[in-house]
């Protein structure tokens, strides 16, 4: 699967927030967006993903970005994981249909049914300024990625 | 605030915690006093021959003492005892409250008032949050994550056999 290419506009799609409102498409528009997959919620790499990405959120802020976790688990398991290690970076459900928007974005990783490990970022306009699909899904992108990326003006 | 884009890690500089022989090939850690795997890999690298540098990678979410550890750590570098202040934290992980380092302090026959004063100035924060952002900068996704001189990342510990 490849991972959408900068300078495509947002498919149609829809995932659930963590009260269980939509987040769709038309919800990239007036800010960057960084959208984060990662397999699954309560994975040991998956934790330390987000505890660095963490720790880089005023940066972000800074920038105009908004970071969100995008995972195939539920919203409870999300927000039960958000909860557990701490993070404040808020989660959006590919729970159903499983995986519909990440296969959409080039993020699904068939052999294992689970998103893959990728980012990608949306501009204001809801067009993809970058993205990268990570070797492995064992494989962290490093925060310094985020803001490779954002510095690159499709 | 500073850029977080991709840059590598500095190698070994005036000012490092560096222990070990001089001419020993240099290992670079960025770890945390709270993280387990921490104490694992400090313990790994003591029986190594290598120049072993400490820098803080000290996340606020990956544990709620994790800052103001390295934080005091800092300020017992002051009163250059930052090796014997750093061993004995990751020998007794459990252990990591004010009171304890204060009982620590003591112990290493520091001047306790001063390391309060020490670990709570701006310079001390600086230099923690500095070394953070430059562990992030090079990709450092783990704690602890690990550079070789020559800035190549080494992922897992049992990586390094020299």
């Amino acid at each position: 699967m490849t991972i959408i290419a900068p300078g495509t506009p947002a498919p149609e799609f829809r995932l659930k927030d963590e009260d269980g409102d939509d987040f769709t498409h038309e919800d990239l528009k007036g800010r960057t967006t960084v959208l984060v997959f990662y397999p699954f919620a309560f994975s040991p790499v998956c934790t330390d993903q987000f505890q660095v990405y963490e720790e880089v959120l005023g940066d972000l802020e800074a920038q105009g970005a908004r970071l969100y976790g995008v995972s195939t688990d539920s919203i409870w398991a999300q927000k039960a994981f958000k909860a557990q290690i701490g993070t404040s970076i808020p989660q959006l459900s590919d729970f159903e249909p499983k995986g519909e928007t990440s296969r959409k974005l080039g993020a699904y990783f068939e052999p294992g049914g689970m998103t893959n490990r990728a980012l990608v970022i949306f501009d204001p306009e809801g067009v993809v300024q970058w993205s990268y699909l990570a070797s492995s899904p064992g494989e962290l992108p490093g925060a310094n990625l985020i803001f490779d990326g954002l510095a690159i003006k499709a | 605030m500073s850029d977080l884009r991709s840059a590598p890690a500095p190698g070994l500089r005036a000012g490092d915690h560096a222990r070990g022989r001089a001419d020993a090939p240099v290992v670079i850690v960025y770890a945390d006093f709270t993280c387990p795997r921490c104490a694992v890999a400090h313990e790994r690298l003591a029986a190594l021959d290598l120049r072993r540098v400490f820098r803080h990678l000290a996340l606020k979410a990956r544990h709620p003492r994790a800052i103001a550890v390295a934080r005091a750590a800092e300020a017992a570098a002051r009163q250059d005892a930052f090796w014997p202040f750093h061993d004995a934290l990751y020998a007794d992980q459990g252990r990591q409250e004010d009171p304890h380092l204060w009982a620590l302090a003591e112990r290493l026959g520091l001047d306790v008032e001063r390391l309060e004063r020490d670990r709570r100035s701006d310079a001390v924060a600086e230099r923690v949050d500095a070394q953070t952002r430059e562990a992030l900068r090079a990709g450092a996704m783990r704690t602890p994550t690990l550079f070789l001189a020559d800035g190549v990342r080494v992922d897992d510990i049992e990586a390094i056999s020299l």
